[in-house]
């Protein structure tokens, strides 16, 4: 008997029993939905995750300060005062460094008119929106001028123009007075948006790292250096070489905990990732799990069938079926309930989530490689647990089955 | 040559500790165009002999000729395959699959034969066969639709498809009533006196047995008597003089 007519007919047994066959394959159709919905949950973070790490700016090392622990002292990053701008220069010689961007924070109150607001003042260099590939919305960045001379100036986010300009005045030309001292605003950045863990990126001040180290604090350290590497291949040496340098330069000996800490976004994304990634295992093997109760359910179904037909199943052998035909009809009957069940669940989980992003604002993903493994799943399973029954069947003698009642 | 040759045949059963003879010792020639009944009280092995006869069971010794070949020590797919090219099945419950057409009941035998591949084919030989047994306007009722009599010729038609060498009818009566049973039994009657279609009729009512040519009786696993009937009954003759009913 030809396998497509095995399918006419395992289709033909399903539509005698519709209902009974809708509630088995409810079973599937939940179970691949939800392992859909789960793996596209799980990759819908990692891909806003990439996406983070890309608008972070590509190739970027971020020399940062202070480590966890230096000297038996656990310490926070940039909590160090060993980093100078004369690191900074040096990091520049470094073989494979493009851009190097000083940089050395300072929350301030900022008062433009009768307006004002708590935010952070970042110093800076000229190199910073080249690495982090920012645009301007209006005005421009401040220039290496600027930055020697340690000028009063201010390149601001939109959160930090909207809330000290609510009427819509344009802020570049305007005065506003950090820590009580005039700064004149020199350009708007372009939104970027919140970061993963939800942080305003644009409730911002930047102005030259001099300016704030002079000015604002009075200090000559500076706390992070933002390094972007050349090209993408080369980024991990790269930090090996700014770690080797700044070794040198603070006088570190082999086997003491360094003062500053270098790491690639790269390692950041590395770390976040994995949190995803076993996120994602996690919820999908709970899905799994649901999936096997599907599967079991058409393993009961097909015993109740197998039972109830038995009389039929005695009737194909002494008409001349042979074992194999009548395995493989209920084998096919298990497998069409799975797999149309299996499809119609990636029909439900892809709906789902859409949804999800749609209501819910998740970011969500139903990547072709979730689809072909859930329903190579669902046929595995059709498989798996239609066997039994359907060996059941095959093994049947045909005139006990005939006499079966 | 005879169809179907028969030499001491035995057949016994282990049940528990016990051992069950059905069979023993029988030995049968049936000539091709025969109308044979098979009768005998339960447990007298006729079903046995009929279950070894259909192929849907072997023999513990003894040797079955079924047109010339011996088919005693074939194996499991060997006699499905004899089964649906060599045996017609008709049964006392008619098995006839629901909610599946009359026409479809009789194609489902080609199914398991590999030289009818083409539905079109599949579709004549089915509606050729309802012919055969006058229900060619019911091809397309389903069973719960049909009366007794009815679903019995749809299964006739059913161990026809394959151009059988045997049809092999147990208790085919045995769920109808006395007119039905009549009716049923001019049709293996018209088949074997037409088409020259051998015919096993195993019953257990004497009454029925005498529409065969030749009635064998067993009793205790062997063939008691084996004579020609002298006096045969003539199913369309008891039918034209039935008084007229209803027409079904």
């Amino acid at each position: 008997m030809s396998i497509l007519m095995t399918f006419r007919i395992a289709l033909k047994a399903l539509n005698r029993n519709k209902m009974r066959t809708a509630l088995t394959m409810l079973g599937m159709i939940i179970g691949v939905g939800a392992v859909i919905t789960m793996v596209a949950l799980g990759n819908g973070a990692q891909v806003s995750i990439e996406q983070q790490i890309q608008s972070a700016g590509t190739n970027v090392i971020m020399v940062n300060a202070g480590n966890f622990s230096s000297g038996g002292v656990r310490q926070g990053q940039g909590m160090s005062n060993t980093m100078t701008p004369d690191d900074a220069v040096a990091i520049r010689d470094v073989s494979g460094v493009q851009y190097v961007a000083e940089g050395i924070n300072q929350g301030a109150q900022i008062v433009a008119g009768n307006q004002n607001w708590f935010t952070q003042v970042q110093g800076t260099n000229v190199d910073l929106p080249s690495i982090k590939s920012w645009l301007i919305e209006s005005g421009q960045f401040f220039t290496p001028s600027d930055v020697t001379s340690a000028a009063k100036v201010a390149v601001i986010g939109t959160t930090v123009r909207d809330m000290l300009f609510p009427d819509g005045t344009d802020p570049v030309g305007q005065i506003i007075r950090v820590r009580n001292q005039p700064f004149k605003i020199i350009g708007v950045l372009t939104s970027k948006g919140q970061t993963g863990v939800g942080q305003d990126q644009d409730d911002v001040l930047y102005a030259p790292f001099t300016t704030v180290q002079k000015k604002l604090r009075g200090i000559t350290y500076i706390q992070n250096i933002t390094v972007s590497a050349a090209s993408a291949d080369n980024i991990k040496e790269t930090a090996d070489a700014i770690a080797a340098v700044l070794r040198v330069r603070h006088k570190i000996q082999p086997g003491d905990n360094d003062d500053f800490m270098v790491r690639t976004l790269e390692d950041i994304a590395a770390v976040r990732t994995e949190t995803t990634r076993t996120m994602t295992s996690l919820l999908a093997s709970i899905a799994g799990v649901s999936l096997l109760v599907g599967g079991i359910g058409i393993m009961n179904i097909m015993l109740v069938s197998v039972t109830e037909r038995t009389r039929e199943i005695g009737l194909r052998l002494a008409i001349g079926a042979r074992g194999g035909d009548v395995l493989l009809q209920f084998l096919v009957e298990a497998v069409v309930i799975s797999m149309l069940g299996g499809s119609i669940g990636i029909g439900l989980g892809y709906a789902l989530s859409q949804s999800l992003t749609q209501f819910l604002q998740w970011p969500t993903y139903v990547s072709p490689q979730a689809v072909l493994v859930a329903f190579g799943f669902a046929a595995g399973i059709g498989i798996f647990f239609g066997f039994y029954p359907a060996r059941k069947a095959s093994a049947l003698d045909p005139i006990e089955a005939l006499r079966y009642e | 040559m005879p169809v179907i040759s028969v030499r001491d045949l035995k057949k016994t059963y282990i049940v528990g500790d016990i051992e069950v003879r059905a069979l023993r010792h029988v030995s049968l020639d049936v000539e091709p165009g025969e109308f044979l009944s098979v009768t005998g009280p339960s447990g007298s092995g006729k079903s046995t002999f009929m279950h070894i006869l259909g192929c849907l069971d072997r023999p513990t010794s003894g040797q079955y000729f079924l047109d010339g070949k011996d088919v005693s020590r074939l194996q499991k797919n060997e006699l499905a395959r004899i089964r649906n090219h060599q045996i017609g099945f008709v049964f006392q419950g008619f098995n006839l699959l629901s909610r599946t057409t009359a026409l479809e009941n009789v194609e489902l035998p080609l199914l398991y034969n590999s030289g009818a591949s083409k539905a079109s084919e599949r579709r004549r030989r089915a509606m050729e066969s309802l012919k055969l047994v006058g229900l060619e306007q019911r091809s397309h009722h389903l069973p719960n639709q049909l009366s007794g009599g009815q679903q019995q010729r749809v299964a006739i038609a059913r161990a026809l498809i394959n151009n059988p060498s045997i049809l092999l009818a147990d208790e085919p009566t045995g769920n109808l009533d006395t007119k039905t049973s009549i009716e049923v039994m001019d049709v293996f009657q018209t088949l074997n006196r037409e088409r020259g279609i051998t015919v096993l009729l195993i019953t257990h009512e004497r009454d029925i047995a005498e529409y065969g040519t030749r009635v064998v009786a067993f009793r205790d696993g062997v063939i008691k008597t084996d004579e020609k009937i002298s006096t045969r009954r003539i199913a369309s003759e008891e039918l034209a003089a039935l008084p007229p009913t209803p027409v079904d």
